[in-house]
């Protein structure tokens, strides 16, 4: 295996709810009552049933409750024990389910001020990503900008699979607000289900929406590059996380080529599909899928043509390895300081930004 | 891509090695080249309300094209009619030329992905027929595709099973994007009979199922219809595993065309990966999923995927087996690839023939 060094970011934790009643205290008295009187049930998403084997590791599952709600076990089990200097929490609790986007945009304003008041308080190492209604981009540019403030808060958090594709048009001001602020956005597996799981409609099986969660991503990436985001804001940083990137390779390969086919279908578009990546877009790195064999996994490297893409991530609690193996085998030592420390550092901006403003 | 024909290249065709195109798209000449196939009820139904198909567009794509017909501009027949109307001057362009010893026919303008399913297989049965009058019967190294009401599977099967032993066909053609992924036992009649008639199922890129093109919804662009024929067909394919179609089917064989296969390790090594911790929920699976897609899947190679590095690519071949992929150019199509330009040198002889003949050969049953 490859041991993980000290001062690492974690670009991928989530903290979890433990009921729709936790966030009761962040709302105002009309949504409080509406969740009271309509007997609305806990959020929890398809796309991560709490059971399933995928959403928490065998030793990271606590006796009672939802894996993940528990700070002292974060600290003990990821942060203490990867040795990281910061820890990155998204929320996937299910509020971009709901179908009113003023219930949705109620819903996102108290599951930020409970991160904020209930982890980012409590643990220095921890920041935040501002989990938004993105149904309106009027709500959500407001609440970005309301968020935004606390330093702590270092990205915009969207789901890969939601509304509509995420280039268009209509959520360009989120982009720019998110530009201007310096945040990154987090586009992160899991879906609003406001659209069938994949482009055929629905499977049958949980693991298939999981397997599907990488074509969504592929086709989030095609949408970002072809609609011009990245011609428009030239420095916005987007991260993909827990989208594996084992696929990437082969995806820009097939993307280049109708790119310069078709390249005047969208002519804005004034870089390479392969620069704009390597400039704009990055990847949490777990999971890895691909076997646990060195050799694959350098020519994988390999293949990506560039070692700034990866960004190190435990998807706590998530099982997406076992025992301390968070790298997988055969990375240099260059390429983990790189995933680990001098990656995530280039792509945060605001991460160090607390000390100088905290008294 | 829009490569110019070289008249020059067919005056030494007597020198050229023979290759499989496993991917030529006949079309018709005319809108009413089909009816001696179909009966007087379907001519009137076609010109009254129109085709029917799973979007709002009564002609053309919702997706325009680059080009007309998404086909190379030097591909129109001396003698009018659209690209791939012609069996004389595709046999000018394209078999002659570049020494095609089978070519196979994908019709894609078929009665897949038609909202009314009479006429679905009306439309696909002339079709098939149209396939053996125009094309088989007049060019010995032409073969042809059963194509199906695939929506439903009961007229599919019966479809499938009237052409058991037709030496004009060589296998079943469903396209990728329908209604529910095709791993859904609403298809499973389709496989049951392609298994007993012992012909693959190909899996064409393209369709329209009445599902968003994306797990959020419609994107805005032709390019992104084109790069998300990969992605459909991963989740094709996924479905196709995950069901347990091949334990259900054990000798079925399927060819996934024009999707790409460069993204074929890394789906399979996902699939794997999370089977490891999930398949408490598919037992009816009782091996890897990889394990499924070595045996039973083979891949047509057009559009090759382009890296700066070519090396890059057959380092991704060797993951998924010289023996699966099956050379095709999408002819008439504008992405055509070029065989000539396809395998570089430092490939070994027998892994050659095998991408450029002998895989398709073994497949297709064609001695």
């Amino acid at each position: 295996m490859t041991s993980p060094i000290t001062g690492g970011v974690d670009c991928d934790l989530h903290p979890a709810v433990p009921h729709l009643t936790s966030l009761l205290p962040y709302m105002n008295d009309y949504w409080r009552d509406q969740v009271t009187t309509r007997g609305m049930t806990d959020l929890v998403s398809q796309s991560y049933p709490t059971n399933s084997p995928i959403s928490a590791r065998p030793d990271w599952r606590p006796a009672q409750g939802k894996p993940g709600a528990d700070i002292a076990e974060m600290q003990k089990q990821a942060l203490d024990r990867f040795a990281v200097a910061y820890g990155i929490c998204n929320p996937l609790y299910g509020v971009q389910m709901v179908f009113s986007e003023d219930m949705q945009d109620a819903f996102c304003r108290a599951l930020n001020d409970w991160l904020a008041k209930e982890w980012l308080d409590r643990e220095a190492r921890l920041r935040g990503s501002i989990v938004i209604p993105s149904q309106s981009a009027e709500k959500s540019v407001a609440e970005i900008e309301r968020c935004a403030k606390d330093k702590r808060f270092v990205q915009v958090l969207m789901l890969v699979m939601g509304d509509m594709p995420l280039g268009k048009r209509a959520y360009w001001p989120i982009y720019a607000t998110a530009e201007r602020l310096g945040l990154t956005i987090g586009i992160h597996a899991g879906s609003a289900y406001h659209n069938p799981p994949t482009s055929i409609g629905w499977g049958s099986y949980h693991i298939e929406d999981y397997v599907a969660q990488a074509t969504a991503f592929q086709t989030q990436l095609t949408s970002l590059i072809v609609e011009g985001v990245f011609a428009r804001h030239p420095n916005l940083k987007m991260v993909m996380l827990e989208s594996g990137f084992t696929w990437l390779p082969a995806y820009l390969w097939r993307l280049h080529k109708f790119w310069r086919g078709i390249r005047m279908e969208t002519p804005w578009v004034d870089r390479a599909p392969l620069e704009i990546v390597r400039s704009n877009i990055r990847f949490s790195l777990q999971p890895v899928d691909a076997p646990p064999d060195p050799a694959t996994l350098n020519r994988l490297f390999d293949h990506m043509q560039s070692d700034e893409l990866l960004l190190f991530s435990t998807d706590y609690p998530h099982w997406q390895f076992d025992g301390d193996e968070v790298l997988p085998p055969g990375l240099s030592s260059d390429l983990v300081r790189k995933i680990m420390i001098d990656n995530p550092l280039a792509t945060y901006g605001r991460l160090q930004m607390v000390k100088e403003t905290t008294p | 891509m829009n490569v110019q024909f070289r008249p020059e290249s067919s005056a030494s065709t007597s020198v050229k090695t023979a290759i499989a195109d496993c991917d030529i798209h006949p079309a018709r000449a005319t809108r009413d080249e089909l009816y001696p196939f179909m009966a007087k009820r379907w001519h009137s139904h076609l010109e009254t309300y129109g085709i029917g198909a799973y979007h709002g567009m009564m002609e053309g794509p919702p997706y325009p094209k680059a080009q007309p017909n998404a086909s190379r501009r030097d591909a129109w027949p001396p003698e009018g009619g659209p690209q791939g109307s012609s069996l004389s001057f595709m046999q000018k362009q394209l078999l002659d030329p570049y020494n095609v010893a089978l070519g196979v026919l994908n019709p894609l303008a078929s009665g897949q992905g038609l909202r009314n399913q009479d006429f679905a297989g009306a439309l696909c049965a002339a079709i098939n027929d149209w396939q053996i009058e125009k094309w088989t019967s007049q060019d010995k190294r032409l073969k042809a595709s059963i194509v199906v009401a695939n929506e439903d599977g009961v007229t599919a099967a019966a479809e499938i099973r009237k052409r058991a032993g037709d030496p004009n066909f060589v296998q079943v053609l469903l396209l990728s994007r329908n209604v529910e992924p095709l791993g859904q036992r609403r298809y499973w009649p389709i496989y049951e009979a392609a298994q007993e008639i012992g012909l693959p199922v190909g899996v064409h890129a393209f369709g329209f199922g009445g599902n968003p093109l994306t797990p959020s919804g419609w994107p805005s662009f032709y390019i992104e219809e084109m790069v998300g024929h990969a992605q459909c067909q991963q989740t094709v394919l996924a479905s196709l595993v995950l069901e347990g179609v091949f334990e259900r089917f054990p000798k079925l064989k399927m060819v996934m065309i024009e999707a790409g296969f460069g993204w074929a390790p890394s789906l399979a090594w996902r699939l794997d990966k999370h089977f490891e911790k999930l398949h408490s929920e598919v037992p009816h699976l009782k091996r890897k999923p990889s394990e499924y897609i070595r045996d039973h899947i083979w891949w047509t190679t057009q559009p090759m995927e382009d890296p700066e590095r070519r090396d890059h690519l057959f380092q991704v071949i060797e993951w998924i087996g010289w023996d699966k992929l099956l050379f095709a150019t999408d002819y008439p199509h504008w992405d055509f690839d070029e065989p000539s330009r396809v395998v570089p040198p430092g490939v070994s002889e027998a892994n050659r023939e095998a991408f450029y003949l002998g895989n398709a050969k073994k497949l297709y049953g064609i001695s």
